[in-house]
């Protein structure tokens, strides 16, 4: 274990448990507290804490080096709760935690638009605690601990999502869809560890990785597989089960759009990977065979029905919500080819993703913020007005299509490299469909932003966007192109995590 | 103003003490006997729920300020996350309770350190059931009956 690397070694050793544990603890006082602004600092001061940890982390599971473990209470695993970080879920950390700082930024001035004030601490408060969720499933090594992450993650969530209420009263019953069938996958993956439990006996999730390899072809274990592939996949929006992220994306507060956008689905995302490559193996047949006939139609259909169905939406955040049903796909397609470089394009497209949805998902706060607007039909000229925001949107958006030079093309180009390797051309079809789909829905905004002239009733005066939200939106658009021109550091992050998740089944 | 019904005030003014008592009870034996931070919060919280019940909410919002009960419940956390944190701060892992006491071979130090996590647990359960009840209680209909 290399520690120290970055933070001072005392606070390195614990650097897996404290990444949770001080949002977690933030949370407590940020919900006593009654102002707003000092609540935002509480938060802010526990993303920053997590990203400084998730970056010592990262430098320390970089390249061959092995996985850190830290047993909670000092209790050893596989009886005691273990953290676990290795390439695949640092990769993830640093993800989580930089779209928080980089949402937090933008939250100032968005919460003060749109929450009330007295809610406004509470809101925080609810948001440290669905980030120490995420990151506590991103940390954890053991499979019921992740079950339980995942509810402290998501039960924020419902309410942070029904806060848009103010706004718009159709947040209320998104947000009650999504509590419902949220907690129906919660319920699946935790039938799928019971089942688990009952054939091996453990929780651990390397342990139950060591004695599932023995277990090929048992019945038990393949309904657990199942279970956990549906519950997770139900978290994840995979194409079947998206029906909760329209509407929750839709009508939420603009800064949990961008934020669950960016990291949400990501970590149940990541939850499917670990469960299906390193607890379970593509060795394992049922485990093949289910990504090859059930979630490769899966992710195509998604890919091609979701993107068409983006093409019929009037809120442009509907839009978007679609469109990320549509991108889940092509991660899950990722997945669905089984191999490592399939995986290595997933996580790609996981990372890339998350920066395209997160500047696209941030602009449009912008323009909700100055102008109020949601509907397609309102951007007429908008781009004349906010030409700096408008660029931004319009960079995530040729990211979204995957225009060269962006990251949206990286992914897509290593997406299609690794179905080609396995043969399946038809895969390659999809991908294509999916993206002129994107064009189109992007180019029904985008023409509405840039070329159509201004409406004569609308109000001529230009709305100023604070730079508080400018500042993070610039750094997420231009990280679209930089690491769409300089692609290697992201690649590499990605390949490592596909090697971890392929290697860590064998014994650390 | 009389309340008609003394019978129930003069058993829940005596009934109230016990529970109370008896929340306390069922907290501090949770170590030996079944019983700990959760079900004792809830016995606690349902000793205000009766007062509110036979007294009225206004004066159970009194006896029991609703802002209470939203600090409670942050409150609570905070003293189980920070008993991790002082563990680490003792030079132990994260929620190592042994290491709370020197003395290892009684175990001193896990008593400490779940007694110390139960009164947590006891504080934010207590909290969130009456800041519930007070929730359900407190709400006007949106449409009375009168606007049918």
């Amino acid at each position: 274990m290399t520690v120290g690397q970055f933070l001072p070694a005392a606070l390195a050793a614990h650097a897996p448990v404290l990444l949770v544990a001080i949002p977690l603890i933030l949370s407590a006082p940020a919900a006593a507290l009654k102002s707003g602004r000092t609540a935002w600092g509480l938060a802010m001061a526990g993303s920053v804490a997590a990203f400084l940890f998730a970056i010592e982390l990262f430098l320390a599971t970089r390249g061959d080096a092995p996985g850190i473990s830290y047993a909670l209470g000092n209790w050893e695993p596989p009886v005691g709760i273990e953290f676990r970080v290795d390439g695949l879920n640092a990769a993830l950390l640093l993800l989580l935690t930089a779209s928080a700082v980089l949402a937090l930024l933008f939250a100032l001035p968005s919460v003060e638009d749109e929450i009330d004030k007295d809610k406004r601490s509470l809101f925080y408060s609810a948001f440290l605690v669905v980030f120490a969720g995420l990151a506590g499933v991103a940390t954890t090594g053991d499979a019921f601990n992740l079950f339980v992450f995942l509810e402290i993650s998501s039960i924020p969530t419902y309410a942070l999502i029904a806060m848009g209420a103010g706004q718009d009263r159709r947040a209320l019953t998104s947000s009650f869809n999504y509590l419902v069938m949220g907690t129906i996958g919660a319920t699946f993956f935790v039938i799928g560890v019971g089942f688990l439990y009952m054939a091996t006996g453990t929780l651990n999730m390397a342990d139950l990785a060591a004695r599932l390899s023995e277990l090929h072809g048992n019945r038990v274990v393949e309904i657990g597989f199942a279970f956990i592939l549906v519950g997770l996949g139900l978290k994840a929006a995979l194409f079947p089960l998206h029906l909760w992220l329209p509407g929750a994306y839709a009508y939420a507060p603009s800064f949990v759009t961008t934020f669950l956008a960016a990291t949400a689905t990501k970590v149940a995302f990541y939850g499917i990977i670990r469960f299906s490559f390193d607890v379970f193996s593509v060795e394992n047949g049922f485990v093949l065979n289910s990504f090859t006939y059930v979630i490769t139609p899966l992710a195509i259909a998604g890919m091609i029905i979701a993107s068409a169905q983006a093409l019929f939406q009037s809120d442009v955040r509907r839009l978007l919500a679609y469109s990320s049903v549509a991108q889940v796909g092509y991660m899950m397609l990722g997945l669905g080819i089984g191999t490592q470089a399939g995986v290595a394009a997933g996580v790609l497209h996981l990372i890339n993703h998350a920066m395209m949805k997160g500047a696209l998902f941030m602009a449009l706060g912008a323009f909700a913020i100055s102008y109020g607007v949601r509907r397609i039909e309102n951007f007429k000229g908008l781009g004349q007005a906010l030409p700096v925001t408008s660029a931004a949107f319009t960079l995530g958006a040729l990211s979204l299509i995957g225009v060269p030079f962006t990251v949206g093309f990286v992914s897509k180009f290593y997406l299609i490299q690794a179905a080609l390797q396995k043969g399946w051309a038809f895969a390659v079809v999809a991908i294509l469909i999916s993206s002129v789909l994107a064009v189109f829905y992007c180019y029904r905004v985008l023409v509405n932003l840039w070329v159509a002239p201004r409406p004569d009733g609308a109000s001529r005066s230009v709305q100023r966007v604070p730079y508080m939200i400018l500042g993070p939106l610039l750094v997420l658009a231009l990280m679209n192109l930089v690491f769409g021109v300089y692609a290697e550091p992201i690649v590499n992050m990605a390949e490592t995590a596909a090697a971890a998740a392929f290697n860590a089944g064998v014994a650390p | 103003m009389m309340s008609p019904h003394v019978i129930l005030r003069v058993v829940s003014k005596v009934l109230i003490p016990l529970i109370i008592v008896y929340g306390f009870y069922v907290h501090f034996h949770g170590e030996y006997s079944p019983g700990g931070g959760f079900q004792a919060g809830v016995v606690l919280a349902s000793a205000i729920i009766l007062y509110a019940l036979i007294f009225g909410l206004d004066e159970a919002r009194k006896v029991f300020p609703p802002y209470w009960a939203r600090v409670g419940m942050a409150l609570g956390g905070f003293i189980y996350a920070s008993v991790g944190f002082v563990s680490l701060m003792m030079g132990g892992k994260f929620l190592e309770y042994a290491v709370l006491h020197p003395d290892v071979s009684h175990g001193t130090g896990q008593h400490i350190g779940i007694i110390a996590v139960e009164i947590g647990v006891l504080t934010t359960v207590t909290c969130v059931m009456i800041a519930i009840f007070y929730a359900f209680a407190g709400r006007t209909p949106e449409i009375s009956d009168e606007d049918w």
